[in-house]
C-alpha cells in the first residue's frame, strides 16, 4: 500500500509524459520526442531502483534547473548568434509563402465564382462550372473544413490569374506580381531578382530586400556590432560604465547607510524596528511611489517639502541619476541594516573589552577590531549585492524608464539606463526589436558579472583566511 | 517482483491518460469531428466575443476557444509565437499593428471585397497595407475635446477661442487648468496633439512616404506648443490622469482625450458634449484615428474557418453593435453608427474620426513615436528654440529610420 502510494506521482509523471510523447510524435518532433523519451527512461530508472538514493533527491531539482535555466541559456546562447528579430521571425518557408500572398492582388473587375473543391486520389481542385471530369467528387463540408489549410493554398491557373478561395465556396481570380523560383531560391516580379544572399533577406542586386526576411544564423555579428557599431558602441559603453557606477555606489552608500545605523541604534529597539520598514516594501511598489512623490510639478518633494520648487528629479540626466541612486538606498539599507547588526553582535564583545583594556578608543575599537572583522563575514553578500544591483532592473523601470532619453543617440537609450534595461529595449522596446543582440548583450553582461564576482569571491575568501 | 511495481506504473498511468487518449484518437480518426478556432483578444471584447463565437459554434459544428490576454502583450506574443504553429487563428488589435505583423509574416491578407461597401472609408483604409487587405475593421477611434457643458455651453470654433474660454474661467476662478491636454512626461503627446499639428500643414508622413513633422507648418506648430505653454494651456506634468480627474471634478472646462474615458465621464454625473478638436491654423484639424479590428494568422490551420468567422459572423450589424456596447468605440460599419445616431458621445467621437486620419502603420512608425514626444516635451518645458528642436527630432527620426 504504501509502496503504491509512494509510485503514484511517478505514475502520473509517466502519464503526463505518455501524454506528451504521443502529442510530440503526432507533431513530428522527433528530437523533442528522443529527448522526452530518455528523460521518463532515466526518471523511471531512478525511482524505481533500490540503489541510486541520492539521485532520488537530486532529479527533481535537476530537471527544473534543466527547464528553467539549462534551456533558457542554450537558447539565449543560440539566439546571440542569429539575427532573430523583427523582419526575421520564422523560417525561410514562411517568409517566401507570406511575399508571395502579400504580392497577391485581385485582378481589375473580378468578382467572385461559385466554386465546388472537388477531389481525386487525393488531390485537390477547384470546380467553376459544368460537370467534373470522371473520377472527381465534390468534397463535404466536414472534409472541407478537415483540409482548409490544403484548400486555401490551392491556385488553379485560369484565363487572366489565378483561382484562389478563401472559404471553400467561391473563388476570385487573383494576379500574382511576385513568383518564387524552387530551383535558384529566388524570387522575381519579371524584372528585378531578389535572391537569396544568405542574409535572411531576398536581396536584390541595389540592395532593396522584400519583407519579410526569416532567421538565420550571423555567426559572431551581434557581438562584434555591440563593439563596432559607432550608433550602439557609444550608448553601449556609456551604460556599461554607469551600470559599475551605479552598481559600486548602491552597494558602497546602503551598505555605509546601513552600518552606521547598526552603530549608533545599538540598542534602540524602536527606531532599529521603523528601519525595518522600507525592507517590508515591494521594492517595485517603491519605486513606483517614488516616482510620484519626485514629480516635478505636483510631486510631495518639490511641492511640500522644498515648497513649491520645480526640481526636475527626474527629467535631468544628472538629477535622474542622482534620484535612482537615492531611491534604491532607500531601499536597500535596511537590508544592510540587518546584517550589520547580525554580524556586530556576533564579534565576540571580550575582543573590544580587550582593546579598550590596551586603551583604544571607540574610533580605533572600530577601525582595527570591528570593521576588520565586520567585513570578513559580509564580503560575499556585498559581491552578491552588486551583482544584484547590476541587473537591478525594477528600480530603473519603475522608477525612471532608463530616461531622460540620451536625444543623441541612435538607439532607444537613456541615461540612466543599466545594461539589463538597455537589453530590455532593445529586445522589446523602441523601435525595432532584436532578439539576437539582445541575447548578445545579455552574454556580455553575464560574463562582467561572472568576473567581478569571482575576482570578489577570491577576495573575500583571502578576507576571511587572514 | 521486480516486475510489479513497472506494471503497477503502466496500469496507474493508463487510467491517468484515459480522458486525454480518447481526445487523442477523435483527432486522429475524425480530424473534422471538432477543429478549433482559437481566437486571442483583450478583456473588452471577450465577453462579446464569446457570446458571437457561440453562435458560430452551434451553426458550424466547430469549437471557438476566446484566450484572455493583455493589450500590452497581445501583438508581441503573437509575432512570436505564430511562426512556431502553436499561435491562435484570430486576433483582435489595433490597425497600426499591421506593418509589424506584415513585417514579420505573421498576418494573413483579407478578401474583404463583398463586404467592403458597409464600412466606413476610414477603417478600411487603415486595415490596408501596401494596397493590400489584412483585417476586418470594427470600430474606429480618435481623440476629441469633451466639453463641461456648464462651464462653457458652446463648442469654440478654433483651439485659440477654446483657450481663452478656459483661460477666462480660470482667471474668474472657476476652473484651475484652461485645457485639459494630457501629456505624459516621459513620451510627450504626439497623439493628443496631432490634430493641431494637422492644421498647420503638417503630418507624419507626406505622400511618398518622407517624414513631414519639420516641414514648415511643422515649425509654425512648434511655435504655437511653446506659446500654449506660455499660456499654461499644455504642461507637462499633467498626465492623462490628473487631466481626467480635474474634468470630472469641473475643474477644467476641456479634456482632449478618446471614447475609452466617456464611460468614466457619463458615470461621474459630468453634464459634456463632444466636439471635434477645432483647428489652431488655417487647414482643417485631423486627429489620429486608431481602427479596431480582426486579423487572421498566416499560419492558422483553419484559415477557412477563420475567414467564415470573420466575414459571416463578424461582420454583421448585430456582432458589431454588440461589440460596441461592450466598449464604447464608435462602430466602423455605417449602418450601426447611423442606427446610434442617437448617443450624442459615439456621434460625437465618431463625426471627431471621419474627419481623421488612420494613424500610419508602417512599422517606421515605431522610430518616430519616442523623438517626436521627446520634442514636443522640451517645448513644452520651455528648454531650447521651438524650431531647432522640431528639426533636430525630424533629423534623428530620419537617421533612425534609415539605421534599422
Amino acid at each position: 500500500m504504501k509502496r503504491a502510494l509512494r509510485l503514484l506521482p511517478l505514475a502520473v509523471a509517466d502519464a503526463l509524459a505518455l501524454y506528451g510523447l504521443v502529442a510530440l510524435g503526432s507533431q513530428r518532433s522527433w528530437w523533442m520526442f528522443a529527448g522526452l523519451l530518455a528523460g521518463t527512461a532515466a526518471i523511471n530508472r531512478i525511482y524505481l531502483s533500490r540503489r541510486a538514493v541520492p539521485a532520488k533527491y537530486l532529479a527533481p531539482g535537476v530537471v527544473l534547473l534543466l527547464v528553467y535555466q539549462v534551456y533558457v541559456v542554450l537558447y539565449t546562447g543560440y539566439a546571440a548568434f542569429t539575427n532573430y528579430g523583427d523582419g526575421h521571425n520564422g523560417s525561410k518557408a514562411d517568409a517566401v509563402a507570406a511575399i508571395l500572398a502579400g504580392s497577391e492582388v485581385k485582378v481589375a473587375g473580378a468578382v467572385p465564382y461559385p466554386i465546388r473543391v472537388m477531389e481525386r486520389d487525393g488531390r485537390l481542385g477547384l470546380l467553376v462550372q459544368g460537370r467534373p471530369a470522371a473520377g472527381w467528387r465534390p468534397l463535404t463540408y466536414g472534409e472541407i473544413v478537415a483540409r482548409q489549410a490544403e484548400i486555401t493554398a490551392l491556385r488553379e491557373p485560369a484565363d487572366g490569374g489565378t483561382l484562389k478561395t478563401a472559404d471553400g465556396m467561391t473563388a476570385t481570380l487573383y494576379r500574382a506580381t511576385l513568383t518564387y523560383d524552387a530551383a535558384t531560391g529566388s524570387i522575381t516580379d519579371g524584372t528585378t531578382v531578389y535572391r537569396d544572399t544568405g542574409r535572411g533577406a531576398f536581396t536584390a542586386a541595389d540592395g532593396r530586400a522584400l519583407s519579410p526576411g526569416w532567421k538565420v544564423f550571423v555567426g559572431h555579428e551581434n557581438f562584434t556590432r555591440v563593439l563596432t557599431d559607432s550608433g550602439i558602441r557609444g550608448p553601449f559603453l556609456e551604460v556599461l560604465a554607469w551600470t559599475f557606477v551605479f552598481a559600486i555606489l548602491s552597494v558602497a552608500l546602503s551598505f555605509g547607510l546601513g552600518l552606521a545605523l547598526a552603530l549608533l541604534l545599538d540598542g534602540h529597539r524602536i527606531y532599529r524596528s521603523l528601519l525595518i520598514f522600507p525592507y517590508a516594501f515591494p521594492a517595485f511598489m517603491a519605486a513606483l511611489l517614488w516616482q510620484g512623490l519626485l514629480n516635478t510639478d505636483h510631486g510631495f518633494v518639490n511641492d511640500v517639502l522644498l515648497g513649491g520648487a520645480r526640481v526636475p528629479w527626474l527629467s535631468d540626466p544628472w538629477l535622474a541619476k542622482l534620484s535612482v541612486l537615492l531611491v534604491n538606498v532607500w531601499i536597500a539599507f535596511p537590508y544592510m541594516f540587518l546584517i550589520c547588526t547580525g554580524a556586530l553582535q556576533a564579534i565576540p564583545p571580550t575582543l573590544s573589552e580587550a582593546a579598550q583594556m590596551d586603551g583604544a578608543g571607540p574610533w580605533r575599537v572600530l577601525r582595527t577590531i570591528k570593521l576588520p572583522l565586520l567585513l570578513a563575514s559580509t564580503a560575499p553578500v556585498l559581491v552578491a549585492t552588486f551583482a544584484f544591483n547590476f541587473n537591478n532592473f525594477n528600480v530603473i523601470y519603475m522608477l525612471t524608464g532608463g530616461g531622460p532619453r540620451d536625444a543623441n543617440a541612435p538607439v532607444d537609450v537613456g541615461s540612466t539606463d543599466l545594461l539589463i534595461s538597455l537589453v530590455y529595449k532593445l529586445a522589446f522596446g523602441g523601435a525595432s526589436r532584436n532578439y539576437g543582440l539582445a541575447c548578445a548583450v545579455s552574454i556580455v553582461i553575464f560574463m562582467v558579472i561572472a568576473a567581478v564576482s569571482l575576482a570578489g569571491f577570491r577576495r573575500a575568501r583571502r578576507l576571511e583566511a587572514a | 517482483m521486480r516486475t510489479l511495481p513497472i506494471l503497477t506504473a503502466l496500469l496507474l498511468s493508463g487510467c491517468a491518460l484515459a480522458g486525454c487518449a480518447q481526445d487523442e484518437r477523435a483527432a486522429e480518426h475524425k480530424p473534422a469531428a471538432t477543429p478549433t478556432l482559437t481566437v486571442w483578444a483583450d478583456d473588452d471584447r471577450a465577453a462579446p466575443l464569446t457570446r458571437i463565437a457561440a453562435r458560430f459554434e452551434q451553426d458550424r459544428g466547430v469549437k471557438v476557444k476566446i484566450v484572455q490576454k493583455a493589450m500590452g502583450n497581445l501583438r508581441d506574443d503573437f509575432v512570436s509565437q505564430a511562426p512556431s504553429g502553436q499561435g491562435p487563428d484570430v486576433i483582435v488589435g489595433p490597425h497600426d499593428w499591421l506593418g509589424k505583423l506584415v513585417q514579420n509574416g505573421v498576418v494573413s491578407p483579407l478578401d474583404l471585397s463583398a463586404k467592403a461597401s458597409l464600412f466606413s472609408k476610414v477603417a478600411l483604409d487603415g486595415m490596408t497595407y501596401q494596397g493590400q487587405t489584412y483585417g476586418l475593421p470594427y470600430a474606429v477611434e480618435s481623440v476629441a475635446v469633451l466639453r463641461n457643458n456648464t462651464l462653457v455651453p458652446v463648442a469654440p470654433r478654433t483651439f485659440d477661442e477654446l483657450v481663452a474660454k478656459g483661460e477666462a474661467l480660470v482667471a474668474a476662478g472657476r476652473a484651475v487648468h484652461p485645457v485639459g491636454l494630457p501629456v505624459d512626461p516621459k513620451a510627450g503627446s504626439p497623439f493628443h496633439l496631432y490634430a493641431l499639428q494637422t492644421s498647420f500643414g503638417s503630418r507624419v508622413f507626406g505622400e511618398g512616404g518622407d517624414l513631414e513633422i519639420d516641414n514648415a507648418g511643422g515649425l509654425r506648430f512648434a511655435a504655437y506648443l511653446r506659446k500654449l505653454a506660455q499660456r499654461k494651456a499644455v504642461s507637462t506634468s499633467l498626465t492623462g490622469d490628473i487631466a481626467t480627474s480635474a474634468f470630472l471634478k469641473g475643474e477644467t472646462p476641456f479634456l482632449v482625450t478618446g471614447p475609452w474615458d466617456a464611460p468614466a465621464v457619463v458615470k461621474a454625473g459630468v453634464p459634456f458634449s463632444v466636439d471635434a478638436l477645432p483647428p489652431a491654423g488655417d487647414e482643417p484639424a485631423r486627429p489620429f484615428v486608431g481602427v479596431q479590428g480582426f486579423y487572421i494568422s498566416a499560419k492558422s490551420a483553419n484559415p477557412i474557418l477563420a475567414n467564415d468567422l470573420l466575414l459571416n459572423y463578424l461582420a454583421t450589424p448585430e456582432a458589431q453593435k454588440a461589440l460596441h456596447a461592450a466598449g464604447g468605440r464608435p462602430p466602423a460599419m455605417t449602418s450601426v453608427r447611423d442606427e446610434l445616431a442617437g448617443d450624442l458621445v459615439m456621434t460625437g467621437f465618431a463625426k471627431a474620426a471621419a474627419e481623421g486620419v488612420p494613424t500610419p502603420n508602417v512599422p517606421q512608425m515605431d522610430a518616430v513615436w519616442a523623438d517626436w514626444g521627446l520634442s514636443q516635451l522640451a517645448i513644452i518645458a520651455g528648454e531650447g528654440d521651438p524650431a531647432e528642436l522640431t528639426r533636430k527630432a525630424g533629423d534623428k527620426i530620419r537617421a533612425k529610420i534609415g539605421y534599422s
